[in-house]
């Protein structure tokens, strides 16, 4: 071994941040259903606690025995509404509480899975789940919920993207901040170990591991070796940047699985920015040769790094999945939010930067009196986006009460510190209204 | 995951290495491989040592390389050898 490895490893990790951003353990909860909510409530309590009973100390020790920060231990469950199809939106709150009861027993950071999967029409449990989210993310501390309400395959479900409008108004009635713990997707992924959008899907295996890199200050770094150099050559030390990362989050993954003695799922291999200086998407995009985030340019410069950290990942790791791309919110790095500060990164910007990163319009925060019409039409949006051009989008915007453009909104921790971003001032309220479904585009009929 | 590397970065003086194999003798640690070196005075060092009778014991040992560090006020890296190998080797 070349003493030079060495230190490069040790360098990414105390001085270009790289970590494990989260091993996230999926747990199905099919099994948990019984007669009473009440009863249902208490086998998913005792499911997790039971299977996630070690995975904060197992985490911990192999951080200590890699010398690697693993940022977050996280739990991701079954969508609730599939578990809890009969309950009403009152009884939803066992489960709620019985996810949050169980995270804070086993010491891990979020438990996401407050989820329902609405693309193509509501069920019982759905409408229930949707509608007890206010109350659910307020009186508890770790749930995250999520709903997808579009697919290339389904279409949009408008009824749901208005409904969903209405209820992030209702949880900024409650909460200036709980808005951060609900993200609405189109094309949703089960296998997502980030959050709020972690759930885990239907298809997959009893108990999981997932895992979660990140390290958009290496790729940075690597970046500032090439100044000048040919495009191309930017694409190359991105993938091999990813690749690294990558075979770090593959070998604590597997080791995680073997020592909780549960499956190994996937690495997903996201530039997952935090507040920290140092660590953030939009100084990688600027490194690549913009001025600031949100000039003419940012969109391309995007793409090549999107998509470059998906190649440069993909052989590093035996399954990748997840997200795997680039992540762009605003709250959590440090650069896009002085951009914002600057006027230059504005919403329209935003919204086309998600056509080619790999989620969506993520912790932006506008004035509280924005419409739920308007924040609907931006789901709706950024859903159509997703569903015509075959990728995940997501929209966690975040209404805050007596804000105005460009207040900063305090989220804590590594949700950061959101500038209240202006939204345009005509109203969509008579398109939202229509209700009803968008159907399919026409290339998704493969069959 | 009989291997471990252990890193020292810091000061130049006298004593850092007599320190760091008198604390690994203590837990009867063989050390493999010694790198060093010396730049505008930062002390650099990597040694590669077998851990094979001391898988239960890590955690102790790297309490006590990090003790040492503080006293000789340097800064002291434990780290099994298998996450250099990933990022480094196909």
């Amino acid at each position: 071994m070349e003493t030079s490895q060495i230190t490069e490893t040790i360098n990414m990790v105390s001085e270009e941040h790289l970590d494990i951003r989260t091993i996230t353990m999926g747990i199905s909860l099919l099994d948990t259903i019984g007669g009473t909510p009440q009863d249902t409530a208490k086998n998913i309590y005792n499911k997790i606690t039971h299977y996630a009973e070690n995975l904060v100390s197992v985490a911990e020790q192999i951080e200590r025995e890699f010398g690697i920060p693993i940022t977050n231990k996280r739990i991701s469950v079954t969508p609730i509404a599939l578990i809890a199809g009969n309950a009403t939106s009152d009884e939803m709150l066992y489960y709620a509480h019985a996810l949050d009861d169980a995270a804070k027993k086993v010491g891990v950071d979020f438990i996401g899975g407050y989820s329902a999967l609405v693309q193509k029409g509501f069920s019982h449990g759905d409408l229930a789940l949707i509608n007890s989210i206010p109350r659910a993310l307020t009186e508890t501390d770790l749930v995250m919920s999520s709903i997808n309400i579009g697919s290339s395959k389904a279409g949009i479900n408008l009824d749901a993207v208005k409904l969903m409008g209405e209820t992030i108004k209702a949880i900024t009635d409650k909460s200036d901040t709980a808005n951060a713990k609900l993200v609405v997707f189109a094309n949703a992924v089960e296998d997502n170990p980030f959050m709020a959008g972690a759930f885990h899907g239907v298809s997959e295996a009893d108990v999981v591991i997932n895992v979660g890199v990140s390290g958009p200050g290496v790729v940075k770094r690597a970046l500032e070796k090439v100044k000048h150099e040919p495009i191309h050559i930017v694409a190359e030390t991105v993938k091999k940047t990813a690749f690294k990362i990558t075979r770090v989050g593959q070998m604590v993954g597997a080791l995680a699985a073997e020592r909780l003695g549960i499956e190994f799922g996937i690495v997903d291999l996201s530039l997952a920015p935090t507040p920290a200086r140092g660590d953030s998407v939009a100084e990688v995009l600027e490194e690549i040769g913009l001025e600031m985030v949100g000039t003419h340019g940012t969109t391309a410069a995007l793409m090549l790094l999107n998509d470059a950290v998906k190649k440069g990942g993909v052989m590093a790791s035996q399954r990748v999945g997840g997200l795997s791309g680039a992540f762009i919110p605003v709250s959590e790095d440090a650069g896009m939010i002085d951009a914002v500060n600057a006027g230059i990164l504005s919403l329209a910007k935003l919204e086309a930067m998600t056509s080619v990163c790999s989620v969506g319009l993520d912790m932006i925060a506008v004035p509280g009196d924005t419409d739920a019409t308007t924040i609907a039409a931006m789901i709706a949006d950024e859903a159509a986006i997703g569903v015509q051009n075959n990728k995940t989008t997501a929209v966690r915007v975040l209404p805050t009460n007596n804000t105005k453009v460009g207040d900063m909104v305090d989220y804590g921790g590594l949700l950061g510190t959101a500038p209240v971003m202006p939204v345009v001032k005509k109203s969509s309220a008579d398109f939202i209204n229509r209700g009803g479904h968008i159907p399919a585009p026409i290339h998704s009929f493969k069959n | 995951m009989s291997k471990a590397v252990v890193t020292v970065i810091g000061k130049d003086q006298p004593g850092i290495i007599a320190g760091v194999s008198a604390t690994l003798a203590e837990h009867q640690i063989n050390i493999l491989d010694v790198s060093q070196t010396i730049m505008s005075n930062i002390f650099t060092m990597s040694m590669l040592i077998n851990l094979e009778k001391l898988d239960e014991e890590y955690n102790k040992l790297q309490d006590d390389l990090s003790a040492l560090g503080q006293k000789l006020h340097v800064e002291i890296h434990m780290q099994r050898e298998e996450i250099f190998d990933a990022m480094s080797r196909v």
